[in-house]
Order: C-alpha cells, then sequence, then structure tokens
C-alpha cells in the first residue's frame, strides 16, 4: 500500500477489549441459573403450575440462548474474516467430484455471502470452472448448516445433537452436491448461464488485521442478533406454552418415534415454511421434552431451513424448473434419512 | 470525473453501497458518476463472485458486503 495508508492501530486494546468481552460474558453465564431462580421466586404464581412452568422455562431460556448466540454469532464472524467467495471458488475450480464435494460443503459453511448473492455466486462459480454438483455441495451446506441453528441447538440440546447435525448437515451437501454432479444436468441450466465467462479480476492484496476480524466478528453480532432476537423470544414464547401446557401423549403420538410418517410428514410441512431457525429451535426444544423424536424435529428444522421457496425462486434465473424439482428432491431425500437415522441413534 | 460502478442485484445492501459512494463523493468534494449494474452476465464478467461489487473507474476495488467508509473516501479521492 502506498504512504496514504493509516499507521494500523495497535491490536492490543482490541484484544485486551475481546478477553474482557470474553470475562463478562463468563460471569453472565455463571449466574443464569440464580438469576432464573431468583426471577422466578418473585412471580405471584405458584411455580408447580401451568403458567408458573411455561414462566420459569421463558425466563431461564430467554438470557440463556441469547448469551449463547452472541458468542457462537462473534467467533463465526471472526472465523469467516478469513474466508471469502472469490478465494473460495478459486480453491474449488477445477476440482474433481468427490474430494472437491467434501471441501465445497466445508467451504460453504465458513465462507459469507448475503442471500441476495446466490445467483451471482452460482453464476460465478459455474463460469470459473467449478463442477455442477461441487457448486451444488457449496450451495446446499451454506444454509443447511446454519450458525444461528448450531449455536441454539449447542445451547439448548447439548454438544452431542450440535455435532450430529454438524456432520449429518455436512454429510447431506456433500452427498446430494455429489448426486447432482454424478446426474450430469448441465444442460438442464438456463442457457445463457453456460455462455458466460466470468471475468479474472484480481482484487486488490487487503491486509485484514486483527482488529478487523474483531470487528467483523462484533459487526454480525449487531447484524445478526439484531434481526432474529425477536423470533428468538416468540419461539421461547411458543415454546414455553407447550412446555407448562401441552398435553404429552398426544404429542408423543404424533411426532414420537413409533410413529414412522412423522418424519416424511415433517419434511413436507417444512419446505414451504420460510422461517428463521432462531424461532424454531426454542419450540423444538420444548416438542422434544413433551416426548417428540430428536429425527423428526431435527428433519422438520433443516427442510424449513435448507428448503426455502424464496430461495428457490431467486435460484429459478439460472436453474430450470427440472433441476430445481432434482435439487429439492435430492436435499429432501437426504433429510429423510438423516430423521430416520438420528430417531433410530437416539432412541 | 470519476465512475462508479456498483455490482449487484439491487438488494438492500446495493443500495446502501451506492448511497456510501454518493456520501463519500460529497464529503471528499469529488465529482463522481454511480452506476448500477444488475445484470447478472455483467456482474460476472467482472470475475467476482460476492455482491455488492465495486468497480472504480474501470478497476474492481471490493467485492462482498459493504465496504468500509474509510475505504470508499480513498478509492474515489486517488
Amino acid at each position: 500500500m502506498s504512504s496514504t495508508t493509516l499507521r494500523p492501530a495497535s491490536p492490543l486494546p482490541w484484544l485486551a477489549g475481546t478477553l474482557a468481552g470474553l470475562a463478562v460474558w463468563v460471569a453472565l453465564y455463571s449466574q443464569l441459573v440464580p438469576f432464573s431462580d431468583w426471577a422466578v421466586s418473585l412471580l405471584p404464581v405458584d411455580p408447580a403450575s401451568h403458567l408458573g412452568q411455561s414462566l420459569a422455562f421463558f425466563l431461564y431460556d430467554t438470557p440463556k440462548v441469547l448469551l449463547l448466540l452472541t458468542l457462537v454469532v462473534f467467533a463465526m464472524g471472526v472465523v469467516r474474516s478469513f474466508f471469502s467467495p472469490e478465494r473460495t471458488r478459486a480453491l474449488l475450480a477445477g476440482r474433481r467430484e468427490g474430494v472437491g464435494n467434501a471441501m465445497a460443503a466445508s467451504l460453504g459453511i465458513v465462507t459469507p455471502f448475503c442471500s441476495c448473492s446466490a445467483v451471482p455466486l452460482f453464476i460465478g462459480f459455474v463460469s470459473a470452472g467449478v463442477p455442477l454438483g461441487v457448486t451444488f455441495s457449496f450451495l446446499i451446506a451454506a444454509p443447511m448448516v446454519n450458525e444461528v441453528a448450531l449455536g441454539l441447538l449447542f445451547a439448548l440440546l447439548g454438544w452431542k445433537v450440535a455435532l450430529t447435525y454438524l456432520v449429518f448437515g455436512l454429510g447431506i451437501a456433500i452427498a446430494a452436491g455429489w448426486v447432482i454432479g454424478k446426474l450430469k444436468l448441465e444442460s438442464w441450466l438456463e442457457p445463457w448461464v453456460l455462455k458466460i465467462h466470468a471475468g479474472t479480476a484480481e482484487l486488490p492484496e487487503v491486509t485484514v488485521t486483527w482488529p478487523d476480524r474483531i470487528r467483523t466478528g462484533l459487526d454480525s453480532v449487531k447484524e445478526i442478533v439484531g434481526r432474529v432476537w425477536y423470533w428468538i423470544i416468540a419461539g421461547i414464547a411458543v415454546g414455553a406454552l407447550i412446555h407448562g401446557y401441552a398435553p404429552e401423549e398426544l404429542l408423543a403420538s404424533i411426532m414420537g418415534k413409533d410413529a414412522w410418517w412423522s418424519v416424511p410428514a415433517a419434511v413436507l410441512v417444512g419446505i414451504p415454511m420460510y422461517s428463521n431457525a432462531a424461532g424454531i429451535i426454542p419450540v423444538v426444544e420444548a416438542l422434544l421434552g413433551k416426548g417428540a423424536a430428536l429425527g423428526t424435529v431435527l428433519a422438520f428444522m433443516m427442510s424449513v431451513i435448507a428448503l426455502s421457496l424464496p430461495e428457490m425462486i431467486i435460484l429459478r434465473k439460472v436453474l430450470s424448473v427440472k433441476l430445481i424439482a432434482v435439487f429439492v428432491g435430492v436435499v429432501a431425500t437426504g433429510i429423510l434419512a438423516v430423521g430416520f437415522l438420528f430417531n433410530l441413534l437416539f432412541a | 470525473m470519476k465512475n462508479v460502478k456498483v455490482l449487484g442485484p439491487g438488494c438492500k445492501r446495493c443500495d446502501a453501497a451506492v448511497q456510501m459512494v454518493k456520501d463519500a463523493a460529497t464529503k471528499a468534494g469529488v465529482e463522481v458518476t454511480v452506476e448500477k449494474v444488475t445484470d447478472y452476465a455483467k456482474i460476472a464478467g467482472y470475475g467476482i463472485a460476492s455482491t455488492p461489487g465495486l468497480v472504480v473507474d474501470g478497476k474492481v476495488v471490493h467485492a462482498g458486503g459493504l465496504p468500509k467508509a474509510e475505504d470508499v473516501a480513498r478509492w474515489i479521492r486517488a
């Protein structure tokens, strides 16, 4: 860079600030149980009553989820400052199927891009020589393994469930992309897409410093938590109602693992729904507590966040209806498989 | 006279990027024409994969997300 560049700020205040922030976070988190006990004891209702149980659920979950989400989104923001779609594309260009699918799916989780970038990104990848199936692995993994969902699952259901979700989400993205690649559906792209030749404009090399990365993390907290907090509170409120009032036998019989049809039903209901992972997972937690099967609720959650109608409408610009149908079919099949498998594993 | 192109399908961020360029130009007292490029084929032609992207006098300077205000100011003054 030329002499116009400002003297780089010392990273020390930023790092110290981050450490202080983490210390405050830990202190707050350690007070969750005493805080909610104290808040519940102030309530003028019997803790054993339906209302008392609902309120206790709400008062404990709300601060917990918001705290954990803030941490996860911050960490994800910092991680994402190491990746860019342009670099990812260069890494994936010309990759063979198989390894390429696995790499694409993993990069799909950490590479930041906003949903309105899906089409330019798709074109940019395909026209730069990233195989179609590999591109799909990337595009499926990005929403499928959602950092908000991951953080909430970890917060509410523990690391085992979060890790299983991560592994199987990746698995679906890899397998679905691989299948789409094997089907050789390039001719089902909208014809103009294949005619595009992507330019190779080299972006200027920018040095990203640690203060920049921390700032990126804080920005994503502001943006993502700022956008989803009311979904979370609404979701926890619904979850609290279910927790306090829903009759257990009824839910267990509809969403329990004895009802085999509940997994496909959950996927079918989930596809046209467009909601936020943030609002759905607290509901999932409450349903699980009432005897719903984990595979069923996860299949529901995955189909809601990974297969959304608005995204398909956006992708329609570059994909033929047939190709979109294959995409939905392959991903839905993967989700079904995961749902059944979870119900077996977490019996 | 600088020519700035904002590459993007026209989402909220793209509009915000256009506004950033205009604000920076007013502040720096530089005359700038801002052009929005929404055609996907043209966007891909510039070689970027994430939007909004910024092209100043034919040169890609930024891709993916909102740029930093101080960078925008630097690009239009340079």
